[in-house]
């Protein structure tokens, strides 16, 4: 079983999401997604000031076998992508919950929060996905 | 094992597994008005010898007539072990490979062939190879919106002066993926893009220009003024180039203080024939920070497990069999051959015999020009350098002269009407090294005959 951080919330679609202070989510995706992918050898993060709608297609991560979008779990304006990644993709196999993080979105909804899974919500999923 | 894999008793068999009385019984669901019919009008089918036949009469219809005509595709001296190379059997597919343990062979010659188009455009990174010279401006369209992060707009501005046809195939790809393409007027006295005609587009998000060197009209291009204009709005620049004339011109990696962000253009001069307008190849380059936008394939070279040097495929992760419907693009494969005999003819005849063949095609075009502006009623249209074409209005309708030349064995050139009416009667021409000086008497000696007899009438 992967590491699910009971602190986070998280996506269907494998993102994690941590509520920071003056309303800004860090966005990143799961041990779990970087699992499946494998070695990251590119990211593509958003510019600081775009405006992502949730749902939208925001990141993109591209492993040895695929690339994948990451989805914007929260409405907002992007006030960062993690510049690290560029050189280091190896972050997110490394430290997914950490310093492997992809954006950081000033949220315009909060209660966009509310409708986001639980660590235990989350995790029956990924038990649902192995059957 | 059979190439086909199913006999009729193998259907059969399979559709009573199933329960199905007949295969058409499989599609039932789709509704009648969406499903394929006959195709109309296509004629029955010939058998070998019928079509051998047929072809080989048509092809004697075309005759041996001596062409000056350019336009995007040219003629020029194939050296013969280009072909006997390229169709041995173990080249042979027209496929550029998916597969990562495709032929080592096959993926050393794509390496190859994609250092030599790097270093001829002066850029850092090429793909294997696109369908055309018009198909490859429209992917490089594409890419410039995906790689041009500062521009929202999707506008690409596009100089009458790019071949028109690739105009038209371009909007025709792209067009319908809400990229807008601009036109950008050319000088009438010298047949270029003046960068001061841009001046309305300061301060607008531009997405890309294009600049195509040497243009449609055989005319050279400010391209380092008009590279670092499009440098000063933001705007990426696309390089549409002729790869021989490179021989002896400007990489357009070097083009302005920073570069073209992604050149492209015809690989057909490059030792494919000319074949009745095709099959052809297109090619692309780039700089590494683009590199993951690029379409299409890309070999890398690596070492494998004992440290030996190996070929394979790189940055496969954004194509279609991975990426699907988000892949970079889904045209980018089919030339390998044509690709290949590319590759063949530039080993065989190195940066010299290039920049050979680029200036014996323009001390041609020039004695060509000269030969012909001596006839009454033939001058040129533009004041400016030129490469291997130039344009010449006439006196009579250009439709007319070609066709009497024609009926002496001469292609007189590119009939400019369709595209370009405001020239009047305007024929683009074009001698490569193919061309001796005899070859250009004869053809001043038809025009002046062709010119004077409607003079007499």
């Amino acid at each position: 079983m992967s590491n699910v951080p009971t602190d986070l919330k998280f996506t269907k679609s494998h993102e994690w999401i941590r509520v920071l202070p003056e309303g800004i989510a860090e966005i990143g995706i799961t041990e779990h997604a970087q699992q499946a992918l494998g070695d990251l050898v590119f990211v593509e993060v958003p510019e600081s000031g775009r405006e992502v709608s949730a749902g939208d297609a925001s990141a993109v991560v591209e492993s040895v076998k695929a690339a994948s979008d990451v989805y914007a779990p929260v409405s907002g304006e992007v006030v960062e992508g993690n510049a690290a990644l560029a050189e280091t993709p190896e972050l997110i196999n490394q430290d997914p919950y950490g310093s492997g993080w992809l954006m950081r979105i000033r949220f315009s909804n909060s209660a966009e929060l509310d409708s986001l899974l639980d660590a235990r919500a989350y995790e029956e999923q990924l038990a649902g996905e192995a059957h | 094992m059979p190439f086909i894999p199913h006999t009729a008793a193998d259907t059969r068999a399979l559709l009573d597994a199933i329960g199905a009385r007949r295969l058409d019984d499989l599609f039932e669901e789709i509704p009648a008005e969406l499903r394929a019919k006959a195709l109309t009008g296509i004629p029955d089918a010939l058998n070998e010898m019928e079509i051998g036949r047929l072809m080989a009469e048509r092809a004697a219809q075309d005759g041996r007539a001596l062409s000056f005509i350019g336009a995007g595709a040219y003629e020029h001296h194939i050296p013969s072990a280009v072909w006997a190379i390229v169709t041995r059997g173990e080249f042979y597919s027209a496929y550029t490979p998916y597969q990562a343990e495709a032929s080592q062979g096959t993926l050393q010659m794509i390496y190859e062939y994609q250092t030599m188009i790097a270093s001829l455009t002066g850029l850092e990174v090429s793909n294997a190879s696109l369908y055309d010279g018009a198909s490859a401006l429209a992917e490089a369209a594409l890419m410039a919106v995906r790689a041009n992060r500062k521009s929202k707009s999707a506008r690409i501005l596009v100089p009458c002066t790019v071949n028109p046809t690739y105009s038209r195939v371009a909007r025709a790809i792209a067009g319908n993926q809400k990229l807008v393409f601009e036109q950008l007027p050319y000088c009438t006295a010298g047949g270029h893009t003046i960068v001061e005609s841009l001046k309305r587009y300061e301060g607008q998000d531009i997405t890309a220009l294009v600049i195509q060197q040497p243009n449609f009209f055989g005319t050279l291009e400010d391209v380092d003024e008009l590279t670092d204009w499009a440098h000063r709005q933001n705007a990426l620049v696309i390089a549409v180039v002729n790869p021989t004339s490179l021989g002896i011109l400007k990489a357009p990696g070097k083009w302005g203080g920073l570069g073209v962000d992604i050149a492209c253009g015809e690989g057909q001069p490059l030792g494919v024939p000319l074949s009745s307008g095709g099959p052809y190849f297109g090619f692309m380059t780039t700089r590494m920070e683009h590199v993951r936008q690029m379409p299409g394939r890309i070999v890398g070279r690596t070492v494998d497990r004992d440290g030996k040097p190996g070929f394979t495929l790189t940055l496969q992760a954004r194509e279609q069999h991975i990426r699907r419907g988000k892949a970079t693009s889904n045209i980018c494969t089919n030339q390998g051959l044509l690709m290949m005999a590319g590759t063949i003819y530039l080993a065989l005849i190195g940066p010299a015999g290039l920049a050979q063949v680029a200036s014996a095609s323009v001390t041609r075009t020039h004695a060509l020009v000269d030969a012909l502006v001596s006839i009454k009623g033939v001058r040129t249209a533009f004041n400016r350098p030129r490469f291997h074409e130039a344009v010449l209005q006439l006196d009579r309708p250009a439709a007319t002269v070609l066709s009497e030349l024609a009926a002496r064995d001469i292609l007189g050139g590119y009939d400019l009407s369709e595209h370009f009416p405001e020239l009047g009667s305007a024929l683009l021409v074009c001698a490569t090294e193919t061309k001796t000086q005899s070859d250009i008497d004869a053809y001043a000696r038809a025009l002046g005959e062709v010119m004077k007899s409607a003079r007499a009438a």
